[in-house]
């Protein structure tokens, strides 16, 4: 029994159908994690583009040091760091938030390359005509780079939902029960290991193709209208 | 018209590291001229409508625009400082530039390209900028391509779009940076009857760098010819075409009439 569900061992499609509702719990909890980390990306992304393009090198070349140590270390040694010494110094987070976090942070290194190879594939032609018609630099980023800069930056950054939704079972690491580590449960339990580490798999099959597509729509969604995306 | 310049370079000195581009450049262009620069490339006409528009700073000299200095501002003490970026945003607003490479805007249509400035940065109303901007697509011959994006249009539209877009800022001086230059042969005619037009019938300013001689010499009051960041001579078209008193300028448009 496992979140007040019972298995029912009778026959493997038994097994997988009784077990549904308890991996339910941790797919929540994976999704959970997915979106709020590829929030945290896409936000904290922004901030170091924007510094690591800032004019005076006191700003630019911090973050530049801090987004190339963050990506060259790996996930799960960042994720012992915030789960097991921020305490030391008073901070103690929940797992599912250092979690998050933790992935949020280490995507936020890669998401902020993508805001910048797309914000400098729009020209200067481009800057210096809204400079000749007097636009505002802010106006000139609002209205001449970022529309033109979405659908470029939009496909990668789908890459990197899936590929986040893909890391969330690291979390289990610090405690986080994600679909994963739920279904580990129920094998260490039942010692049948094969119906929930394979449903887990196709759990996941099914979220990564969903999310692509659902990348894939916007995509063709979004004006992108004589944009040269090449 | 008046006699006093409206654009006004004095001793003016520009430089790309340790390429030395304008060399104490002299040049005055009166209210409601047109004048023609011409000359061989890397000898500094581009740059000087780049710096007319703001899109280059200068490393000496004054440049001044209606009088007043554009890269340089009364500091507290009266004595010229280096322009602030609001000074540079006030005097922009008398020039207008039109790109040898168009530079619209490719995610905006052809009406947007046009209104979008008007709108943000003057303040129209959108009403008021979409009538301005059609009226502005009948004089450059596009009023049926309002609703379409500039890659749907050929070369030579795109740049009547930018002309019609430089016009909706109502500049008094208006640059053209090689405007037929990216153009294919048979489009260059579109172009120029536009720049013509506009030369006949308003009283704007007209800077025109450009390598279409016989056109420069039916349009223009003046043509300079530019050579190693200095007007090497200058004059009406008639003076400079017929019977150019420099051996130089005779070689260039030789060079280029063959």
């Amino acid at each position: 029994m496992l979140f007040g569900y019972e298995w029912d061992l009778s026959s493997p499609l038994a097994f997988a159908i009784s077990i549904l509702p308890i991996l339910w719990i941790g797919l929540t909890v994976t999704i959970q994690a997915t979106v709020l980390g590829f929030l945290v990306a896409l936000g904290l992304g922004l901030v170091w583009a924007v510094l690591k393009a800032a004019p005076s090198r006191l700003i630019s070349w911090p973050a530049k040091v801090i987004t190339e140590f963050i990506r060259d270390t790996p996930l799960i040694v960042q994720l012992f760091f915030l789960y097991y010494v921020l305490p030391e110094y008073g901070i103690v987070l929940p797992a599912f938030l250092t979690g998050a976090l933790g992935l949020g942070i280490q995507y936020s290194a890669y998401t902020s390359e993508v805001y910048r190879a797309g914000i400098e594939a729009v020209g200067p032609d481009q800057r210096e005509a809204a400079r000749a018609l007097n636009f505002t630099p802010a106006h000139t980023f609002t209205h001449v780079v970022v529309p033109q800069a979405i659908p470029r930056i939009v496909p990668s950054m789908g890459n990197y939902l899936v590929s986040i939704m893909k890391d969330v079972p690291v979390l289990s690491v610090v405690t986080v029960l994600e679909v994963l580590n739920v279904a580990k449960i129920v094998g260490d339990r039942t010692f049948s290991y094969l119906v929930p580490l394979t449903m887990v798999g196709a759990l996941y099959l099914i979220m990564t193709l969903v999310a692509s597509a659902g990348v894939r729509l916007l995509d063709t969604w979004l004006p992108k209208q004589g944009i040269p995306l090449k | 018209m008046n006699d006093e310049p409206i654009i006004k370079f004095d001793k003016v000195i520009k430089r790309f590291g340790d390429l030395t581009v304008l060399r104490e450049l002299d040049f005055t262009v009166k209210k409601g001229e047109k004048v023609s620069i011409i000359g061989p490339s890397g000898s500094g006409k581009s740059t000087v409508l780049r710096i007319l528009m703001t899109l280059e700073g200068i490393d000496g000299g004054i440049v001044s625009v209606g009088g007043e200095p554009l890269w340089h501002e009364k500091g507290a003490d009266g004595a010229l400082v280096p322009a602030s970026e609001a000074h540079l945003h006030k005097m922009r607003a008398q020039l207008g530039m039109v790109f040898q490479q168009f530079n619209l805007f490719p995610h905006m249509t052809v009406l947007r390209n046009i209104t979008e400035a008007p709108v943000k940065v003057l303040g129209l109303s959108r009403k008021e900028a979409r009538e301005r901007g059609e009226e502005l697509l009948e004089l450059v011959g596009l009023a049926d391509q309002a609703g379409k994006y500039p890659h749907q249009l050929s070369g030579g539209q795109q740049q009547r779009v930018g002309i019609a877009r430089a016009l909706a800022m109502r500049p008094s001086i208006l640059l053209f940076d090689e405007p037929t230059s990216a153009l294919d042969p048979e489009l260059v005619g579109e172009v120029l009857n536009v720049i013509g037009k506009l030369a006949e019938e308003h009283d704007l300013t007209m800077l025109l760098v450009t390598h279409e001689m016989r056109f420069a010499r039916e349009v223009s009051d003046r043509v300079c010819f530019f050579d190693q960041g200095r007007i090497r001579e200058e004059g009406s078209p008639e003076e400079l075409f017929t019977d150019p008193s420099e051996e130089r300028t005779r070689e260039f448009l030789q060079a280029i009439l063959d």
